[in-house]
């Protein structure tokens, strides 16, 4: 009787379970759906053509703006990490009581609306733009700001899972200097954390508009929203284009991710 | 024993300050070459900073640190030549056991063949050869401890420091791995430093103890010096248990309920004091018909602790703790009326108000 109740409880969670898949797969996919086959519709409405998806590349502005994007993303996750993980460390060794302090300054800019950073932002890019460089890619200063509320959440539940200080310790006294300490040690054992501090920065970035539109840069988003007022068709090709390498990218770095906490035989570490 | 090929390791009037608080107040201790001595003491007596400090992993506010006749005080940890075991796990969790102890040896540009070689050979060393492909979630907390002792003795350090090792053990572990410590570092040569607030396993371990309190070192010796022939009461109290008994000094010796005790100090002044008795300095007897005396009483309690076993006797002024072999011990159950002989082995004295047995 007992191992019946258990049966049918195990049944009703499997069914619950294939709902809830469902239902979430319903939400994000059908927008999806919906977008490519507005962006293969023809212009009798009725038959399909890949015309829109097709002439992606042959609008330059577009291709500057996708490699702006991608490079964007990188540079702004490679400076987040740099920034980020020493400093996370750091306080964490040596500086404990600080580390309200930097939680505060890391999760401030979620509380500061993206138009708002742009009034703050804008005369520093003024002037840069004067003085240093008017690229695009001056932008990974603002977007670093902009992810580190959500890195920081990342970078700490990472490093909270581990005992930094005995580890770092016994690396020093076995020969290794801080850089060392840091590459060797510290950073391959918050990997998952890491990846998904980069994968939220990506994101972040990839899909970004506010800032780069009122900083009067083009950026992947902005050139999205300028093609959408010509070619409509082709504007949402691009946005589920970039949807999906943003969902290509996810599956991947939790693949990579995955396959290192089988490696070491860690479990939530 | 195999030779000692260890350096002497000094630290010098050795100071350490957390804010307001003095956590070493002028240590000075010295080490002899492949010496293994014991820093005991309460939480906060000052012996990890003592350790940490000789280990560069913390500066220290004044005094030295000297291995093997170089003054190392401004060196940082990873210019030491030192190698560490530390209380918590400290494995590397993304390297199987092997990379772990060969990790020191990278640090030291050993090429990558040799590194391996080396790596497994201290792991035979530690009795852990098969498990050098396995992580450290896949150890237990012992072979964990043992492997950290191989990445430790793996870079052929001048000194080893045991920064309480065995404390996350189960006691048959414990034990077990503190006796192959032991075996190591005598088989190594090295000059170690244990700290410990497990007085058994630093009476075990220990070619000296030093009992620590306060910041400072209240008595170095050997083993069976710190528990028979303590220094100071504090020394006879955190070493061993104590039974506090009131008495009267005299000429070099104590009165203690009709019992004349020879001091360890005998220059002491006159007068009413308390003397510090080693429960198994306490023997008694039940022998039929008993009249009343300063030193009869009654068991209320046995703790059966194997081979031995600890009588606890009210005298009604006061609580005495006797120990003695378990078999002698079932001889007399709680309630019987017992008579106890204080052996006149030399005790210490204490000035301050007498109180009960202390632990």
């Amino acid at each position: 009787m007992k191992a019946g109740f258990q049966r049918r409880r195990r049944r009703n969670l499997q069914i619950f379970r294939a709902i809830v898949l469902i239902a979430a797969g319903l939400y994000f996919l059908v927008p999806i759906g919906a977008m490519f086959e507005f962006s293969t519709r023809a212009n009798d409405q009725v038959s399909r053509t890949l015309g829109a998806w097709k002439s992606i590349g042959t609008f330059p502005d577009l291709v500057t703006a996708i490699t702006a994007s991608i490079e964007l993303a990188a540079i702004t996750a490679v400076v987040m990490l740099v920034l980020l993980v020493p400093t996370m460390v750091w306080v964490r060794l040596k500086l404990p009581r600080l580390n309200r302090i930097v939680e505060f300054v890391c999760l401030l800019p979620l509380t500061i609306p993206a138009i708002v950073l742009v009034v703050g932002l804008y005369p520093m890019y003024l002037w840069m733009g004067t003085n240093l460089s008017d690229s695009i890619l001056t932008l990974s200063f603002a977007y670093v700001v902009l992810v580190l509320p959500y890195s920081y959440r990342a970078l700490d539940a990472g490093l909270s899972a581990i005992d930094v200080k005995t580890l770092s310790e016994a690396a020093r006294s076995l020969g290794a200097g801080w850089l060392t300490v840091m590459t060797r040690v510290i950073a391959p054992n918050i990997s998952n954390a890491i990846l998904n501090a980069c994968l939220l920065s990506v994101a972040l970035v990839l899909g970004e508009y506010t800032i780069a539109l009122n900083l009067f840069y083009n950026n992947l988003q902005v050139e999205i929203a300028q093609l959408g007022r010509t070619d409509a068709a082709v504007s949402i090709a691009v946005a589920v284009a970039s949807l999906l390498f943003a969902f290509v990218l996810l599956t991947i770095l939790s693949f990579v991710g995955r396959g290192r906490v089988v490696a070491t035989g860690q479990t939530g570490k | 024993m195999s030779e000692r090929r260890g350096v002497e390791v000094r630290l010098e009037n050795l100071q350490r300050r957390y804010g307001t608080v003095t956590a070493l107040d002028g240590l000075t201790l010295t080490l002899s070459p492949g010496e293994l001595v014991a820093l005991l003491g309460p939480s906060g007596c000052g012996k990890t900073t003592a350790l940490r400090l000789l280990a560069g992993l913390e500066d220290a506010d004044g005094g030295r640190v000297v291995i093997g006749g170089k003054d190392v005080t401004g060196l940082p940890a990873n210019r030491r030549n030192v190698g560490m075991v530390f209380q918590a796990y400290s494995l590397f969790p993304h390297m199987v056991a092997w990379e772990n102890v060969a990790f020191g040896l990278q640090m030291r540009k050993v090429g990558t063949a040799e590194r391996k070689k080396r790596a497994l050979e201290t792991l035979e060393l530690v009795g852990l050869g098969r498990f050098a492909e396995r992580y450290a979630s896949q150890l237990s907390g012992g072979q964990q401890q043992r492997v950290a002792l191989a990445r430790a003795l793996a870079i052929k350090p001048q000194v080893l420091l045991l920064d309480e090792p065995l404390s996350a053990l189960d006691a048959k572990v414990r034990s077990r791995l503190r006796d192959e410590i032991r075996r190591i570092q005598l088989e190594v040569g090295i000059t170690t430093l244990f700290v410990t607030h497990d007085q058994e396993e630093a009476l075990a371990i220990a070619d000296r103890v030093g009992v620590m309190q306060s910041g400072h070192l209240e008595q170095l010796g050997p083993p069976t010096e710190i528990y028979s022939r303590p220094a100071t009461p504090f020394v006879a109290e955190f070493v061993g248990l104590t039974n506090r008994m009131k008495g009267d000094v005299h000429g070099g010796t104590v009165d203690v309920r009709g019992t004349r005790i020879p001091l360890v100090d005998p220059d002491v002044e006159d007068g009413p004091a308390t003397a510090l008795v080693r429960p198994e300095a306490v023997t008694l007897a039940s022998n039929g018909e008993m009249e009343d005396g300063p030193l009869v009483g009654t068991v209320i309690a046995i703790a059966f602790l194997g081979a031995m076993s600890r009588v606890t006797v009210d005298l009604g002024d006061t609580i005495v703790l006797a120990q003695m072999a378990t078999s002698a011990a079932s001889q007399t159950p709680a309630g019987t009326k017992v008579r106890l002989t204080l052996r006149p082995d030399p005790v210490l004295i204490q000035r301050e108000q007498p109180a009960t047995t202390a632990p």
